[in-house]
C-alpha cells in the first residue's frame, strides 16, 4: 500500500517533471525568437515592430520656397530657360515643348501636310492606306506653308530589314527632303522595327526630332506626350468604315465556352520566347485553351524541342475562329514584338484581352483607359492569370465587353480611324487647354466625334448627361429655312412661325434667309411671343442651314423647311420626346434605305413604308451640336455636294447622327400628311417638286455611304405617339388633342 | 476549487495531491519525506515559474512599447554613418514596374491589396555625430506614416511586405545631406538596390537650377515627387504628389456654391518672376476690376502673420480666405514646378490656372485634371484673360465644385496625400481590381446623381435568338393553358417557360399541355415567391424575356411581335403593355399610384412586359435593401420594384407600347369590387414610397409617349402593314 502510494507520488512528480520540461521546452524556442528579434534591431530595427505616431515638437517641412523663387528668378529669365529646353532635351528625351514647334499652328490650325510621292518609290498597300485617310480628312492641306504637321511619303511601316517592304537608303532621302527641317514637326509611321533575333526599336535612320506613331513601343522608349502608341494592323485591315464588333447583344450570365484562349506561334530561341514557351503549364485544354506552333520559319525543325510535336497536333485541332468567339479571355501574349496581331482581333471578337507583354505602351495609352477594357497581366505572373481572369466579376466582363466594342469601332476599326485617332491626340496637345477630357475619349462616342472645339464642357454635349447627372436644358430654338419671297400674308411660312413661336419651350426663332430676294421688311413678320431674329444667309447655301450659329442660346434646335405645316401641340410633343433622346433626331416625316442588290446599290424610298431609317430635317428636332459636327466633322467634298445640288443636306444629317450614336433616328406621330400632300399643293418652286430630286437622292445615298465607309443608318420599327393617342377616351382627357383633330 | 485549463490546471491538481500529503507522509521514511518534499516544491516552483513566464513576456513588451510611444524622437537610436559606406546609384530613368520592381513580394491576394511596411525610426548621424537632416522627421511625414501605419495596407511583418517605407524624412531636400541621406538609405536591411522602396518628397532639388526630383540617389526606389517635370518623371513608376500647404490644417474654408465671384482673376503669390508679374498688371491694365494681383504686404512685420496677408496698393487681403472671391486663380512655377498654393487654390473652390510648363499635376495618373483646371503655357501668360474668357459658365461651375472635390479627396492631408499614393501603386499591381474612372474623379454628388448604365453599348440585338416566354401561375390551368396558345403565335417566341408556383399541387401531365412548336418546359418552385418570376433561369437561354401573367389572354399576336421589336431596339429597357404612373400627393406629402388614364407614363405592369435577362440577375442578387423580401412578404409590388431597379440603374424610362386595352385589371388579379380595388391602389402606392424611402431617391423617369408601328392608324392599306392588328379590343 505505501509503496503503491509512493509509486504514486514519484509518478505524478515525474508527471510534473515532464510537463515542466515541455514547458521549457516551449520557452525555448520562443525566446530563441526574442534573440532573433533582438538581433534584428541590431542591424537597423527596433524592438518593436509598430510604427509609432510620434507626437509633440516636430517641425513642420516649411512647404513654401519664396525666398528660394526669389532668388531664382533674380537669376533666370522665364524665356530664357524656355529657351534652354528646346536645346537640351532632344532626341530621346523629346517631348512637345522641347521638339514642336506650336507657332506652325497658330496661324492656320491644325493642319497635316503629305509630301508628295515620288516616283519609284514603291509603298506598301497599308502605308498607302494611311497616306490617303490623311489626305481624305479635314486635316489635310496641300500647302506646306500652311501645315503644322508633316508626313513623309516614304513608306517607313516596315524598318525590318530582311522583309520585302524595307525601303533603303532612307537616311539620305529623309536628309534630302527640303522641309525636313531636323523632323522638327514630322510624324512617321511605324508598325515593325529591328530585325531576328533582337528585335530592337530601332528604325534604321535618325529621325532627329519627328514624331513616332508606332506599334510594338516599349515603355524604355516611349517618348510621352511625344510619340503615339499604334496597334498592330495588318495589310488587310479595311481602309476606311470597317466592320463592326461581333459582339450582337450581351448576354447573362456572361461567360463563354472558353474562360481563355490563344493560338499562335512559339518561338524555339531568341527575345520573346520565354512566355509563350511557358503557356503549356496553364493549358488545361478544357477552358484555358492555349495553343502555339513551332512551325514556322524555314529550319523549325531544328530548334524543335520536345513538346513541339504534341503542340502541332492539338494546334491543329482548334479553329481560332471558333475560340475567339466562344471566349470571355483572349490572351494577347508579346510576340517577337511586343505588340501582336491578336489585340486586334481579340478586341473586335468582343474577347477581353489579356495582355501579356511586360513593358508595352498600350496603344494610344495617352487617350485610352485600358483597364475599363482590358486585364493588364504580367509576363513574371503568368501562373496566376488562370485565377485572376477567374475572380473578375460577371458584371466586370460585361462591362470590359461593352468597352472593347465601344473601344474597336471608335478608333481601331479601320485604318483611317487609327490614323485620326494618332492625328486627333496630336491636335490635343496642340489645343492645350481646350483640348479633350479623358471622359470625352473614353466613353460613347470616343473623341473622333466629340469635336473640343466646340466646348470643353461636357454638359453641352448630347452624350454625356446621363453621366453628369444632368439634363439637357427643356427650352428650343427653331430655324426656319427661307428660300421664297414674302409675297402674301397667306404663306405657309408665316403660319409655322407663329405655331412655332406659340410653344411653351419655344424660346427663340432664327429665319435663315437663304432667298435671292432682299430681306422683307421687318413688319412683314408676324409679331410673336419670342423673339424672331432673320439672317441674311451670306452664300445662300443649303449647307448654312446647319451652321452652328452663335445665337442658338439652347441645346435644342428645331429645323425648320419654309413649308412645313406643324401645329403647336405637335411640336410640344416632340419636344418632350427629345428630352428623352437628346442624342438623336426626331422629326415627323420619316424616309427609309435599303440594299438593291440588282444594283448593288443602295436606294432610297419615300414610300409608306413599315420601317425608316432617315427623318427629313425639314421638321425635326436635334441637339445643336450636331450643326457643328455637320459643318466641323465632315469634309468640304461632302458639304459642297449638298450645296451643288441643294437636296440630300437631310440625308447627310442623318448619315451623321447615325454614324455617331449606332441608333436610328425617332419618328414621332404627326397631324397631317406632310409633304406627300405638300408636294403637290405648295409653289412650283419647291424643290420636292423636281424630277431630278428623287434621283438625285439615291445618288446622294450612295456617296456618303462610301465616305463613310460603311451603311451607319439603322432601321425602325416604331413611332412614338402620344400615351393617350387614337384612345377610346374622352378627347378632353388628352394633352395632345391636336394631333388627332383632322 | 475551480481549476482552469493550461498550466493552471495542472497547478490545481498538484495542489490537490500537496494538500493529502499530511496524511501520507507520516508512514514515510523521514529521509524519503524531506526528499519528495524537496522534489515537489521544486517541481511546484518550476511550474510557477513556468506559467508566469507564458503569461507575462506580451505584457512585458507591450509595456516596453507603450514606454517607446511616450518616447519622443530623440530617443529612437542613433546610426552612426561610416563615411566609406556605399552611396546607392541615382535613379535609374529607364526604370518601370517590370524591370525594377518586384512584383512576387505582393503576391495574389484575394482582397488585391498591397501590404507596407514602414521602417522603425532611427536617427542617422555622420561619424562626427551630425545628423543627416537638419530638421530629423517633420510634423507631416509623421502624419504620412501614421497614417499608412492606421490603414489597411499596413503590415508590421517584414518578410510579408510588398511595399517598403523608409522612416527617413526626405520631403524637404533643402534640409537633407545628400551623400548621407543616401548612405542611411543604402543602410536600410532590405534595401535591396532599392527595390519595391517608396520614398516621399515635396521640395526636390536645390539652388542654383532646382532639379524636378529629388537629388538624393536612390538606386530602383519609386519616388512619390511633388514637382516632377516631363523630363524626370518616370510615367507609370513615380507617383505625382502634390506640394502639401499646411494652411489645409491651419484654415478652415467652409465650401462655396459654385458660381461666379467677385473676381475672375486672382494672382495671390508673392515670389512671382519681375517679368511675369509684369505682364499680368499688362492684363489688369486691359481688363480692370476683374483682376486682383496680390503680393506680400511690405508693412506688416515679418512673421507667421505674413503669410496669412497678401496686400494690394496698401489694402489688406486675408489669405488663404480672398481666393474664395474668384473664379479662377493663378499658379505659376517658382524655383519649383510643384507650388503649395495649388492646394490653397483648390481648398477655396478657386479654378487653379496653372502656368508650369511640363509640370507633371499631382496624381495625373487618375485624376482628369481637365476637369478641375486650366492649364496654360507660360508663354501664353498675356493670352490668359482670352483663353479664360472663351470658358463656358457651365463648366466653371462644374471646375470649381471640381477643384474644391480634388483638394477635399486627395489633397487636404498628408494622409489624403499618402492613402491616394499607395491606391495609385496598388492599381497598377492589381490593374484588374483598379478604382474607375469614375470613383476617381466624381465628386460625391455627382456620384450619386449620374447613371452608368450597365448595357450602354447601343446595340440593336438580331432578331434571330427570339424571346422567351416566362409564365408565373399558381393553378389557373385553363387560362394558362390559353395564355399558352395565344403566344405560341409569335413568331420571335424561342422557348415558353411556365414557373410553377403552386407548392401543394403538381403541374399537369405533360400530355395535357398544349401541343406548341416552340419548347415548352415547366420549372417548379420551391417556394409560392412572387420573385421566382424574376429568377435568372438558366432555362432562359435568349437575351429577351416576356414576363406574362397566366391571364393575359387579351393580347394579339402582332402586339406581342410589335413589343418584341420595340425592346430590339431598347434592350436596356423595359418595354411593357399597361403602363401606370406615380405622383406625388401634395396634400399627404407623399407619392401616389396612379392607374387612371394618364397622359403621362413611369411605369409598366410586368403582367405583361419585355425586358433584358440580366434585370432577372439584378432583381435576384442586387436588389437593394429589404425589397426582395419586401415583396415576398406582401405578395405584391414585384413589378413596381423592378422598375424601380431598372430606371435606377439605367436612368431611363420604360416604353409603354400599343394603345390600351381593357385589360382585366392585371395588377388586381382575382379582385373584385371597388372597396378592394381601393385597397390595392393604396397598397400600391405604399410600395412607391417604402421603395423611394430604400433607393434614397425618386429614380421613376416619367414620359408622355409610347410606343406604335409606324403605320399605326396611318390611312394605308391594312394587309400592307406589318403589324396591322393593334390595339383591337
Amino acid at each position: 500500500m505505501q509503496a503503491k502510494k509512493r509509486y504514486l507520488i514519484l509518478f505524478s512528480a515525474g508527471a510534473c517533471l515532464i510537463l515542466l520540461l515541455y514547458f521549457g521546452g516551449m520557452q525555448t524556442p520562443l525566446s530563441k525568437s526574442n534573440n532573433r528579434r533582438d538581433d534584428r534591431s541590431l542591424d537597423g530595427h527596433h524592438g518593436s515592430p509598430q510604427w509609432h505616431h510620434f507626437s509633440g515638437s516636430l517641425q513642420p517641412f516649411s512647404p513654401w520656397d519664396q525666398m528660394e523663387t526669389e532668388e531664382y528668378n533674380v537669376h533666370i529669365s522665364p524665356r530664357q530657360k524656355r529657351d534652354v529646353i528646346s536645346g537640351v532635351y532632344n532626341g530621346k528625351r523629346c517631348r512637345m515643348d522641347s521638339c514642336f514647334d506650336f507657332s506652325l499652328c497658330k496661324t492656320n490650325g491644325f493642319k497635316v501636310y503629305v509630301y508628295p510621292q515620288q516616283k519609284g518609290e514603291k509603298m506598301s498597300e497599308s502605308y498607302q492606306n494611311i497616306l490617303s485617310s490623311i489626305e481624305a480628312s479635314r486635316f489635310y492641306t496641300s500647302d506646306p506653308g500652311q501645315a503644322c504637321l508633316f508626313v513623309l511619303s516614304l513608306d517607313t511601316l516596315d524598318r525590318d530589314i530582311l522583309s520585302p517592304q524595307y525601303v533603303h537608303n532612307l537616311r539620305t532621302k529623309v536628309q534630302n527632303l527640303h522641309l525636313w527641317n531636323n523632323g522638327k514637326n514630322h510624324l512617321i509611321f511605324n508598325l515593325y522595327s529591328g530585325t531576328w533575333p533582337d528585335y530592337t526599336e530601332d528604325l534604321g535612320f535618325d529621325f532627329g526630332q519627328a514624331m513616332l506613331a508606332k506599334a510594338s513601343i516599349g515603355t524604355e522608349n516611349f517618348r510621352p506626350n511625344f510619340d503615339v502608341s499604334i496597334p498592330l494592323f495588318g495589310k488587310d485591315h479595311p481602309s476606311a468604315g470597317g466592320e463592326r464588333g461581333y459582339l450582337k447583344y450581351n448576354s447573362i450570365p456572361p461567360y463563354r465556352k472558353y474562360v481563355l484562349v490563344f493560338k499562335g506561334k512559339r518561338y524555339l530561341t531568341g527575345i520573346g520566347s520565354d512566355t509563350r514557351n511557358a503557356l503549356y503549364h496553364v493549358h488545361n485544354s478544357e477552358d484555358v485553351v492555349l495553343l502555339t506552333t513551332c512551325k514556322h520559319g524555314k529550319d523549325w525543325q531544328k530548334h524543335k524541342d520536345a513538346r513541339c510535336d504534341l503542340d502541332n497536333a492539338e494546334y491543329d485541332k482548334h479553329d481560332y475562329r471558333e475560340m475567339l468567339h466562344n471566349s470571355t479571355f483572349c490572351l494577347v501574349p508579346r510576340g517577337r514584338r511586343l505588340g501582336s496581331f491578336r489585340f486586334l482581333e481579340a478586341l473586335q471578337a468582343a474577347c477581353v484581352p489579356v495582355i501579356l507583354s511586360n513593358g508595352w505602351e498600350m496603344p494610344f495609352s495617352e487617350i485610352i483607359h485600358w483597364n475599363t477594357a482590358a486585364v493588364i497581366g504580367d509576363e513574371r505572373l503568368l501562373l496566376q492569370i488562370p485565377s485572376t481572369v477567374r475572380s473578375i466579376h460577371q458584371d466586370n466582363i460585361l462591362s470590359l465587353r461593352q468597352q472593347t466594342q465601344f473601344l474597336w469601332e471608335a478608333y481601331f476599326s479601320s485604318v483611317e480611324r487609327i490614323v485620326l485617332t494618332t492625328l486627333e491626340i496630336i491636335h490635343d496637345r496642340v489645343l492645350q487647354q481646350a483640348a479633350r477630357s479623358n471622359l470625352m475619349w473614353n466613353s460613347l462616342p470616343g473623341g473622333l466625334y466629340s469635336l473640343p472645339q466646340y466646348s470643353s464642357y461636357l454638359g453641352d454635349f448630347p452624350f454625356h448627361y446621363a453621366k453628369l447627372g444632368i439634363k439637357p436644358r427643356p427650352k428650343f430654338t427653331a430655324i426656319i429655312h427661307a428660300v421664297t419671297p414674302l409675297v402674301s400674308q397667306s404663306q405657309p411660312i408665316l403660319k409655322l412661325l407663329v405655331a412655332v413661336a406659340k410653344s411653351q419651350h419655344c424660346v427663340q426663332v432664327i429665319i435663315l434667309w437663304n432667298c435671292d430676294k432682299p430681306l422683307p421688311a421687318k413688319h412683314r413678320w408676324p409679331a410673336t411671343a419670342v423673339p424672331v431674329l432673320v439672317i441674311d444667309g451670306e452664300s445662300k447655301v443649303m449647307s448654312s442651314r446647319f451652321l452652328p450659329y452663335d445665337t442658338i442660346p439652347t441645346d435644342a434646335v428645331l429645323s425648320l423647311d419654309e413649308d412645313t405645316v406643324l401645329s403647336t401641340t405637335e411640336v410640344d410633343f416632340a419636344f418632350t420626346v427629345w428630352q428623352s433622346f437628346p442624342e438623336r433626331i426626331v422629326g415627323y416625316p420619316a424616309r427609309s434605305h435599303f440594299w438593291d442588290s440588282n444594283k448593288e446599290r443602295w436606294g432610297y424610298t419615300s414610300k409608306w413604308t413599315n420601317d425608316y431609317s432617315m427623318v427629313l430635317t425639314g421638321a425635326a428636332i436635334y441637339h445643336r451640336y450636331y450643326h457643328y459636327l455637320y459643318t466641323s466633322y465632315l469634309p468640304a467634298s461632302l458639304r459642297g455636294l449638298v450645296d451643288q445640288l441643294s437636296n440630300c443636306e437631310d440625308i447627310l444629317m442623318n448619315f451623321l447622327v447615325s454614324a455617331v450614336t449606332k441608333l436610328p433616328p425617332i419618328k414621332v406621330t404627326q397631324k397631317k400628311q406632310y409633304k406627300e400632300t405638300m408636294m403637290v399643293q405648295t409653289s412650283r418652286a419647291s424643290r420636292w417638286a423636281d424630277p431630278d430630286h428623287f434621283a438625285q437622292r439615291q445618288s446622294c445615298m450612295n456617296k456618303f455611304a462610301s465616305w463613310f465607309g460603311s451603311m451607319p443608318l439603322v432601321h425602325s420599327n416604331m413611332r412614338l405617339d402620344p400615351v393617350l393617342f387614337k384612345d377610346q377616351v374622352s378627347i378632353l382627357r388628352k394633352k395632345y388633342k391636336d394631333i388627332e383633330r383632322l | 476549487q475551480q481549476c482552469v485549463n493550461g498550466p493552471g490546471a495542472i497547478m490545481c491538481a498538484s495542489g490537490k495531491y500537496s494538500s493529502r500529503g499530511p496524511a501520507l507522509i507520516p508512514r514515510m521514511k523521514t529521509k524519503h519525506r524531506i526528499y519528495y518534499i524537496t522534489l515537489f516544491s521544486v517541481v511546484l516552483l518550476g511550474l510557477i515559474a513556468t506559467g508566469m513566464f507564458q503569461f507575462w513576456p506580451h505584457s512585458i513588451e507591450s509595456t516596453a512599447d507603450w514606454g517607446l510611444d511616450r518616447r519622443s524622437v530623440h530617443d529612437a537610436p542613433l546610426i552612426r554613418l561610416p563615411v566609406a559606406n556605399p552611396i546607392p546609384e541615382r535613379g535609374d530613368l529607364s526604370c518601370r514596374m517590370h524591370t525594377c520592381f518586384d512584383v512576387y513580394r505582393c503576391g495574389y491576394n484575394p482582397k488585391n491589396r498591397i501590404k507596407v511596411y514602414i521602417y522603425p525610426l532611427q536617427r542617422f548621424v555622420d561619424e562626427v555625430g551630425v545628423p543627416i537632416s537638419s530638421t530629423g522627421l517633420s510634423r507631416e511625414y509623421n502624419d504620412l506614416l501614421s497614417a499608412i501605419s492606421d490603414s489597411e495596407f499596413y503590415t508590421d511583418d517584414v518578410t510579408r511586405a510588398c511595399l517598403f517605407v523608409p522612416s527617413i524624412d526626405v520631403l524637404n531636400q533643402n534640409s537633407l545631406r545628400i551623400r548621407e541621406t543616401a548612405q542611411a538609405l543604402a543602410m536600410l536591411p532590405r534595401w535591396d538596390k532599392g527595390m519595391n522602396h517608396l520614398l516621399f518628397n515635396m521640395l526636390p532639388g536645390g539652388p542654383p537650377d532646382y532639379n524636378t526630383a529629388l537629388d538624393v540617389p536612390r538606386d530602383r526606389a519609386l519616388l512619390a515627387g511633388g514637382g516632377f517635370s516631363t523630363w524626370t518623371y518616370r510615367q507609370g513608376y513615380d507617383v505625382s504628389i502634390p506640394v502639401y500647404s499646411p494652411l489645409s490644417a491651419d484654415v478652415e474654408l467652409p465650401e462655396r456654391q459654385p458660381g461666379p465671384r467677385r473676381y475672375f482673376i486672382l494672382s495671390s503669390q508673392t515670389a512671382i518672376h519681375r517679368e511675369y508679374r509684369a505682364e499680368l498688371e499688362r492684363l489688369k491694365e486691359e481688363n480692370g476690376e476683374a483682376l486682383l494681383l496680390l503680393d506680400k504686404c511690405s508693412n506688416l512685420s515679418q512673421g507667421v502673420a505674413s503669410a496669412r496677408k497678401r496686400c494690394y496698393k496698401g489694402q489688406v487681403f486675408d489669405y488663404p480666405q480672398i481666393l474664395q472671391e474668384s473664379s479662377f486663380c493663378v499658379v505659376l512655377r517658382g524655383a519649383r514646378l510643384g507650388q503649395a498654393t495649388l492646394s490653397d487654390v483648390l481648398q477655396a473652390g478657386c479654378v487653379p490656372v496653372i502656368l508650369a510648363d511640363s509640370y507633371i499635376l499631382p496624381f495625373s495618373e487618375v485624376l482628369d485634371w481637365k476637369r478641375a483646371s486650366v492649364v496654360i503655357p507660360e508663354e501664353k501668360l498675356p493670352e490668359m484673360y482670352t483663353i479664360l474668357k472663351s470658358i463656358p459658365h457651365r463648366q466653371v461651375e462644374e471646375m470649381q465644385r471640381q477643384a474644391r472635390w480634388f483638394w477635399d479627396a486627395y489633397f487636404s492631408s498628408m494622409k489624403a496625400i499618402g492613402m491616394t499614393t499607395l491606391q495609385i501603386i496598388n492599381d497598377r499591381i492589381y490593374p484588374y481590381a483598379a478604382r474607375t474612372y469614375e470613383q476617381w474623379n466624381n465628386p460625391p454628388l455627382v456620384k450619386w446623381s449620374s447613371v452608368n448604365s450597365p448595357l450602354f453599348l447601343p446595340l440593336i440585338p438580331p432578331r434571330s435568338p427570339g424571346f422567351t416566354a416566362v409564365v408565373l401561375t399558381y393553378d389557373r390551368i385553363e387560362s394558362l393553358f390559353r395564355v399558352i396558345t395565344e403566344i405560341s403565335k409569335v413568331p420571335s417566341l424561342a422557348k415558353l417557360l411556365v414557373v410553377w408556383n403552386n407548392q401543394n399541387k403538381s403541374p399537369p401531365e405533360d400530355s395535357l399541355w398544349p401541343k406548341i412548336a416552340a419548347p415548352l418546359k415547366v420549372v417548379r418552385t420551391k417556394e409560392n415567391k412572387l420573385s421566382n418570376r424574376f429568377f435568372p433561369y438558366d432555362e432562359i437561354e435568349t437575351e429577351a424575356v416576356l414576363a406574362i401573367d397566366d391571364d393575359i389572354i387579351m393580347l394579339t399576336s402582332d402586339e406581342l411581335q410589335f413589343g418584341y421589336e420595340v425592346w430590339r431596339e431598347f434592350p436596356d429597357r423595359l418595354v411593357g403593355y399597361p403602363g401606370r404612373l406615380h405622383l406625388w400627393d401634395h396634400e399627404m406629402g407623399k407619392w401616389k399610384y396612379e392607374s387612371e388614364w394618364t397622359n403621362e407614363v413611369s411605369m409598366v405592369l410586368t403582367g405583361a412586359a419585355f425586358y433584358h435577362k440580366y434585370f432577372n440577375y439584378l432583381y435576384t442578387y442586387k436588389m437593394p435593401g429589404d425589397i426582395k423580401n419586401w415583396v415576398d412578404a406582401h405578395m405584391n409590388c414585384e413589378d413596381i420594384a423592378m422598375n424601380f431597379l431598372v430606371a435606377n440603374i439605367t436612368g431611363k424610362a420604360p416604353i409603354k407600347v400599343t394603345p390600351r386595352k381593357k385589360f382585366k385589371c392585371p395588377e388586381c388579379t382575382a379582385i373584385d369590387g371597388l372597396s378592394l380595388d381601393q385597397t390595392h391602389m393604396v397598397e400600391r402606392s405604399e410600395c412607391i414610397n417604402k421603395f423611394a424611402s430604400v433607393f434614397g431617391t425618386m429614380p421613376l423617369k416619367v414620359v408622355e409617349h409610347r410606343a406604335d408601328p409606324v403605320l399605326y392608324k396611318d390611312d394605308f392599306p391594312e394587309k400592307l402593314k406589318s403589324f396591322p392588328n393593334i390595339g383591337s379590343l
